[in-house]
């Protein structure tokens, strides 16, 4: 692509330059000779064609044939030996019935909520903590602590994981000897009920940063007029954020929060790379994990699509509705 | 739309921007305020505490790391990087690569993409532009997980699975980053600019190759860091996609060692280092590009 061959391309000048003031821009004016209105013809087609191409292959083709082999599977006939003893055949909704009455399916669903609940709240109070701590007076050490708390986002998962892992094997983490210094002894971080917590604690770190960036951004965007006279009247720094600052911001609070409930409904690399150093984490323990280990340890890849079937529709739904309310709610509301 | 200003940057936000009042001498009220200023430290060093923890360890042999109080930096830095480059003909280098090409490639096709399609979606006409961009829309709410499990399945039957083009081709179509290029030439790229150069008989290719695509490039190097976290941070794809050790991404590569590890607890202190190896770069490329972080367009883009 000649993409960045524009390198050399005269720099138009910014603002009003070369047109007389005055003269609004017509998105919609006629020209003679060769383009319409229509700009050039084919070339918007051309210009569409790889992301439509794309889409056909990686999404639109993928997602038919998920829902179509949610709608197989595989029949034994006679012994079930040799080739010719399997075949596919059409299987009507039995793997959606399946999938919604396998327990682990069921017991991981639970899980991701609870999880869900636990996360996102902490995740973004802290990040609308710190994103308030930043924008306030009389607060130091703001731009350190801003790459700082930032810095986890450039951390994938996967790596972010392997080193909270480390931190919370005893044989390795300092936690012990700090904690012993104190006459304190290390929990054991990978029981069956702290595990969940000791998952969410990795998605806090990793995700805290890049919610405060933005919440944080949206305060800025806040005029200070609106509470200069607050603040003037005697008004603390903790009323203003209360009752002017956070009211202010609730659109990026909104937008935030469905992000990233879409985001740990589907949590799957934290506990995935976890379970190597822990049984407690079984390859069932969240719902994308369920659909893998079926797909690929159990090969049932009928129910695994019938489970993913199921997981896309519900996010999908979810996520349509939550930015519909809340389009209505908050972003026209005010 | 809230999306022409750029104060929304990581590092360039001024302090003073909107703010009626220059901050020259500081008044009593002007003090600093110790326990606000103690809790957004305390922040800073729980984020920082796993990075500081990993840079001590990768200075340990195995046997410190498991022994010696681990806030304690030792002297293994170098052989740990040596037993890391050697271990199974150096793969570990391979795995490094192959990170940047999926992330660093995959996101400089998603952009040249997302550009095309954004500002062909924001200024020209076309029958089926509103139908395409809903469409891409709701491609925005799909999942990407979950589309894993069907891709890896149609490209078995062809026998595409365990190519670079099985982890490279899913990573290239971006709905969101579509959505934001739209967003950005709508408010990058004047009308009358697009007008006047069709007027001077400027061919479309021409024209957005020389002047639309440069006037927005600082959104597409946005949507390019965006891609890059996304496809860095997509584990479950390559993992299902490839079996060839040579091919893995670095975050593949890391997992089967840890994998390996818990039978062998030797491979730990190559896991360590390698996470720190691997962070690097990657942080090094964060400061860099900090004021690329338009945040501004990713949330605002919601509001219009």
């Amino acid at each position: 692509m000649k993409h960045t061959s524009g390198r050399t391309a005269p720099r138009l000048p910014g603002g009003t330059g070369g047109r007389p003031p005055g003269r609004k821009a017509r998105p919609h004016a006629r020209y003679d000779g060769g383009f319409g209105h229509r700009a050039g013809g084919l070339a918007p087609y051309a210009f569409v064609a790889p992301a439509v191409v794309l889409y056909v292959l990686v999404l639109l083709i993928p997602v038919g044939y998920t829902i179509y082999l949610s709608l197989e599977k595989t029949k034994v006939s006679g012994l079930g030996l040799g080739l010719g003893g399997r075949k596919q055949v059409f299987a009507g909704l039995s793997n959606y019935s399946t999938a919604l009455t396998d327990s682990a399916f069921l017991s991981s669903l639970l899980r991701v909520v609870i999880y869900s609940l636990i996360l996102v709240p902490v995740m973004l109070g802290l990040a609308l903590l710190f994103a308030l701590l930043l924008d306030a007076r009389r607060v130091r050490l703001q731009r350190f602590s801003r790459l700082a708390i930032f810095l986890p986002y450039a951390v994938p998962t996967v790596i972010a994981t392997l080193l909270w892992g480390f931190l919370y094997l005893p044989t390795v983490s300092p936690f012990p000897s700090i904690l012993s210094a104190f006459g304190l002894s290390m929990p054991n971080l990978f029981t069956t009920h702290v595990a969940l917590l000791s998952v969410a604690n990795i998605g806090v770190w990793g995700g805290t940063g890049f919610n405060m960036i933005v919440m944080y951004t949206a305060l800025r965007a806040v005029p200070s007029e609106l509470y200069e006279a607050a603040r003037i009247d005697g008004a603390s720094q903790t009323e203003i954020a209360l009752r002017i600052k956070i009211p202010m911001i609730a659109p990026a609070l909104v937008l935030t929060g469905v992000f990233s409930l879409i985001a740990t409904l589907q949590v799957f690399n934290e506990p995935q790379t976890l379970s190597p150093l822990t049984n407690t984490i079984s390859p069932d323990w969240m719902p994308l994990m369920r659909v893998y280990n079926l797909a690929f340890n159990d090969n049932n890849s009928y129910e695994a699509a019938a489970l993913s079937v199921i997981i896309a529709a519900v996010m999908f739904v979810g996520s349509y509705f939550l930015l519909r309310v809340s389009n209505k709610r908050v972003f026209q509301g005010r | 739309m809230a999306l022409t200003r750029v104060d929304g940057a990581l590092t360039t936000a001024p302090s003073t921007a909107g703010r009626g009042k220059v901050r020259g001498h500081r008044g009593p009220d002007q003090r600093a305020a110790a326990v606000p200023t103690a809790i957004l430290l305390l922040g800073a060093v729980y984020c920082l505490l796993p990075v500081a923890w990993v840079l001590v360890a990768s200075t340990k042999n195995d046997a410190q790391l498991f022994n010696t109080f681990t806030f304690a930096p030792n002297g293994s830095l170098w052989a740990n990087i040596r037993g890391l480059s050697s271990y199974a003909g150096g793969v570990f280098w391979h795995w490094m690569l192959n990170t940047a090409l999926y992330a660093g490639g995959g996101a400089l096709l998603s952009v040249v993409v997302s550009a095309l399609t954004g500002y062909a979606l924001a200024k020209l006409e076309f029958r089926g532009r509103s139908t395409l961009f809903n469409l891409l829309l709701a491609g925005v709410l799909v999942p990407p997980v979950v589309l894993a499990l069907p891709q890896y399945l149609l490209l078995a039957k062809f026998g595409l699975t365990n190519s670079y083009w099985s982890v490279l081709l899913p990573s290239v179509l971006s709905p969101y980053g579509i959505y934001l290029a739209r967003i950005y030439a709508m408010s990058a790229v004047p009308d009358e600019v697009i007008e006047s150069a069709r007027v001077d008989g400027c061919p479309e290719g021409t024209l957005f190759a020389r002047i639309a695509g440069p006037m927005m490039t600082p959104g597409l190097v946005t949507i390019f860091l965006f891609q890059f976290v996304a496809v860095w941070n997509n584990f479950l794809l390559p993992f299902i996609m490839l079996s060839d050790e040579n091919k893995f991404p670095i975050t593949v590569g890391l997992f089967t060692l840890l994998n390996r590890g818990s039978s062998a607890p030797a491979l730990y202190s190559l896991v360590v280092t390698g996470s720190l190896l691997s962070i690097i770069p990657l942080i090094i490329l964060f400061l860099a590009l900090q004021r690329y972080w338009r945040t501004d367009i990713a949330s605002g883009a919601v509001k219009q």
